[in-house]
């Protein structure tokens, strides 16, 4: 199967590369264009006039629901979703039932995601047994089993020896821990940032140390350890801060904000509008600031979409009954290219956010356009704005706070492993 | 350009494009005339002419007031049964516990089954924030609802009757200095006590207590917080005194109930500080001893049990305004 795609603004963030050009595949892999040449009969082709053709998105936190709560979504439905959103590669918590702290569990949702030959599946394997946080998975054979990366979900480690010992044994076999840092105590059973916001609505709230002297913590364990970390989710200033200090200090750590984060403030809750409920909480507006002077500078390094699919019952409920998340995947994209058009950062550097970046997180050869790279390409067109309606997600979740707004960005095709895949 | 988020609360709940109040949520997003309009109209349920009272009873013939109480409550509760069966509905009290609707039939499970006989009116306590603000959303327009307390959020019939009194004993709000006194934090009193006092025009709203018990960022309310109770009372007219569940301290909002009534009990000496003729309030019941001391309790400048007579009459001006009745 040879492919080419015509007359696209080819966008490559590994290589900087940007200009318009013909991009060849042939049998999965990304072809050099000298040596295509004249002779490249393809199979195939796509006209990608006017559009941008670039690495398929990475994302490095959906939750798909299965195995466990195949009543909210399964990844039938959510790697379609993914596909639709132009993300080509998942990486998923380890926080499904059962949980992933197996190889058997990692073996079947890999061959699972293969079989349905749409965006592909990077399980992550649990930190600690059951994530419970008291003795450490068997992390070679979880390598083995294809894990690139160790994570522990939402749960957090509150044991720092336990912590210590997670980070330790990892870095012995060179695998990258992803932390989410939320200090139990400090989140009590808040649902919204400590603000004007909560104490306007009486809701219990979270305050941003919760989350500050967690990571914090973690930070000074990554120092001593050398392991190689990545923290899930900010959502304050003074996360950016403590981010941008490591990396400062020579610490080997990357970061990543939700794509809503960026978008979303404490304000937009309004009367109790449960779909504004996500963890961590949408913070205040300097924090959503802070957060996009991050993603700019590069102290956070990638965009995720914390996708988290619900059934309708779920966000009907009183605000801190209701279930927190936002189903992402088809708007990451959308709402990455959003901070191009509000002055954030270029097209090629909020990419790099949503490609490159996070496949270097997850330490996987994909989200390059370089020769011999696999081919995983996502072509969209940047100008055309169109309006989210909910009721086309092909996701199962239709938790979107985006519903009915008019978002640049529509993607025209999507190409896994060389083979154009059906939107 | 930012994205314009097209968000579910930019349409107001309570009032309709007409201008009509629909719901009774909470004071935040009701007007000055609005509040005044109201309190002016309890004024006329509380006459103790017999004549009005008859003309009174049969406001609401035929219409049906469900207390929705998923809460324990005796004393709101009651009051908003006694303002319905005055004004001639047929009142019906639903106590129900949340954990047997936890175990599958949702709140809004509850509300449609109800409304499916017919309630016009539903009053609701909750121990969650913004229960009311749900069931308000998913309700169709004919049926109106009262928030008769969520979670910490707003119990704006206690304010409506608490600012009638204040009015009725002590005239213009907006000459008037207000402390309120106690468990802000967990507060849905407070909240819409501050939220009434700040449309009325009141002069200067000074919240006291412990740090513990204080919402971060409660001067974005329009209020000063003070934990020292002595300069928090220095001069005010009206003292609100706020419930202090004991329950809620763990030991550690609180250390102790001695301690507490120490550094924040209101007693005479601190009661003196304040204006000459200032009067105590309290949304019951009391904790003798814990916040409030017997003797200023049972004082004359408390206005206690005043507040709970104009409790009845205001809720009655409420459902009346609800159900369309009132006369223009």
């Amino acid at each position: 199967m040879k492919l080419k795609i015509k007359n696209g603004q080819v966008i490559d963030p590994a290589s900087g590369e940007d200009q318009i050009r013909d991009l060849f595949i042939a049998h999965g892999a990304i072809i050099d264009p000298h040596k295509a040449g004249h002779e490249f009969s393809a199979d195939s082709e796509i006209d990608a006039t006017d559009q941008i053709v670039c690495p398929g998105l990475i994302d490095l936190q959906a939750r798909l629901r299965e195995p466990g709560e195949e009543h909210k979504a399964s990844m039938q439905s959510e790697l379609a979703a993914a596909i639709k959103g132009g993300i080509t590669s998942v990486c998923v918590p380890p926080d499904t039932n059962p949980i992933i702290d197996t190889p058997a569990m990692v073996h079947m949702i890999r061959q699972r995601g293969r079989r349905l030959e749409k965006a592909r599946v990077y399980p992550m394997g649990a930190l600690t047994t059951g994530l419970r946080g008291e003795t450490l998975t068997d992390m070679a054979t979880l390598k083995e089993a294809g894990c690139t990366v160790l994570g522990n979900g939402d749960n957090i480690i509150e044991n720092t020896l336990v912590m210590r010992r997670a980070m330790q044994y990892a870095s012995t076999f060179n695998l990258s821990v992803f932390l989410t840092p939320l200090d139990h105590w400090l989140r009590g059973n808040g649902c919204v940032h400590e603000g004007e916001i909560s104490t306007r609505l009486g809701l219990p709230a979270i305050p941003e140390a919760a989350e500050v002297v967690a990571l914090a913590r973690d930070l000074a364990l990554i120092e001593t350890t050398g392991v190689r970390a990545h923290i899930t989710q900010i959502s304050c200033a003074r996360s950016v801060e403590k981010i941008r200090e490591a990396k400062a200090r020579g610490l080997n750590v990357t970061a990543a904000v939700s794509a809503h984060h960026l978008h979303l403030s404490e304000q937009d809750i309004g009367d109790f509008d449960t779909r504004y409920h996500v963890l961590p909480p949408l913070r205040s507006l300097s924090d959503r600031d802070a957060l996009r002077e991050g993603v700019s500078e590069g102290v956070i390094d990638a965009i995720c979409s914390d996708h988290q699919p619900h059934g309708l019952d779920a966000k009907l409920a009183p605000f801190s009954e209701s279930e927190p998340g936002i189903a992402g995947l088809e708007t990451l994209l959308s709402l990455t290219l959003q901070l191009v058009l509000d002055g954030v950062i270029s097209l090629p550097e909020a990419i790099s956010r949503v490609t490159f970046n996070p496949a270097c997180i997850l330490g996987i050869d994909v989200g390059r356009l370089s020769p011999g790279a696999p081919a995983d390409v996502c072509i969209f067109n940047p100008s055309l704005k169109r309006k989210i309606n909910v009721g086309d997600f092909y996701s199962q979740g239709r938790n979107s706070p985006f519903d009915d707004s008019s978002l640049a960005g529509q993607v025209t095709a999507v190409i896994v492993a060389g083979k154009v895949v059906s939107i | 350009m930012p994205i314009e988020i097209k968000n579910s609360s930019s349409q107001p709940l309570q009032i309709d494009s007409g201008g009509r109040l629909l719901h009774f949520l909470a004071i935040e997003g009701l007007d000055r005339q609005r509040l005044l309009q109201l309190l002016d109209s309890a004024a006329q349920f509380i006459s103790s002419d017999t004549n009005v009272r008859k003309s009174q009873g049969s406001l609401l013939a035929g219409h049906t007031v469900v207390n929705l109480f998923f809460e324990d409550s005796t004393r709101t509760r009651t009051t908003f049964e006694i303002a319905g069966k005055r004004l001639g509905a047929s009142v019906i009290n639903l106590n129900t516990s949340r954990l047997s609707t936890r175990k599958g039939e949702t709140v809004l499970d509850t509300v449609r089954t109800l409304e499916a006989m017919d309630a016009d009116i539903f009053v609701v306590r909750d121990n969650s924030s913004g229960t009311a603000h749900l069931i308000a959303r998913h309700v169709p327009p004919h049926v109106h609802i009262i928030n008769a307390g969520d979670g910490r959020h707003a119990h704006p019939t206690q304010a409506m009757l608490d600012m009638f009194t204040i009015r009725a004993h002590k005239g213009d709000i907006s000459k008037l200095r207000f402390a309120i006194v106690g468990d802000i934090l967990h507060s849905r009193v407070a909240r819409s006590q501050i939220a009434a006092l700040q449309i009325l025009g009141a002069k200067e709203i000074r919240v006291v207590a412990p740090a513990t018990l204080l919402p971060t960022e409660i001067e974005r309310l329009g209020v000063t917080a003070l934990t020292n109770i002595d300069e928090g009372l220095e001069d005010v007219d009206v003292i609100m005194m706020l419930r202090l569940q004991l329950e809620r301290m763990e030991g550690q909002l609180i250390p102790s109930s001695q301690e507490y009534f120490r550094c924040y009990g209101l007693n005479q000496d601190r009661l003196n500080r304040a204006a000459p003729d200032a009067v105590v309030m309290h949304p019951g019941p009391m904790n003798r001893g814990l916040e409030i001391a017997s003797d200023v309790a049972d004082s004359d400048r408390s206005l206690v049990l005043s507040q709970v007579t104009n409790g009845i009459a205001v809720r009655m001006a409420i459902m009346a305004e609800l159900a369309g009745m009132n006369k223009e």
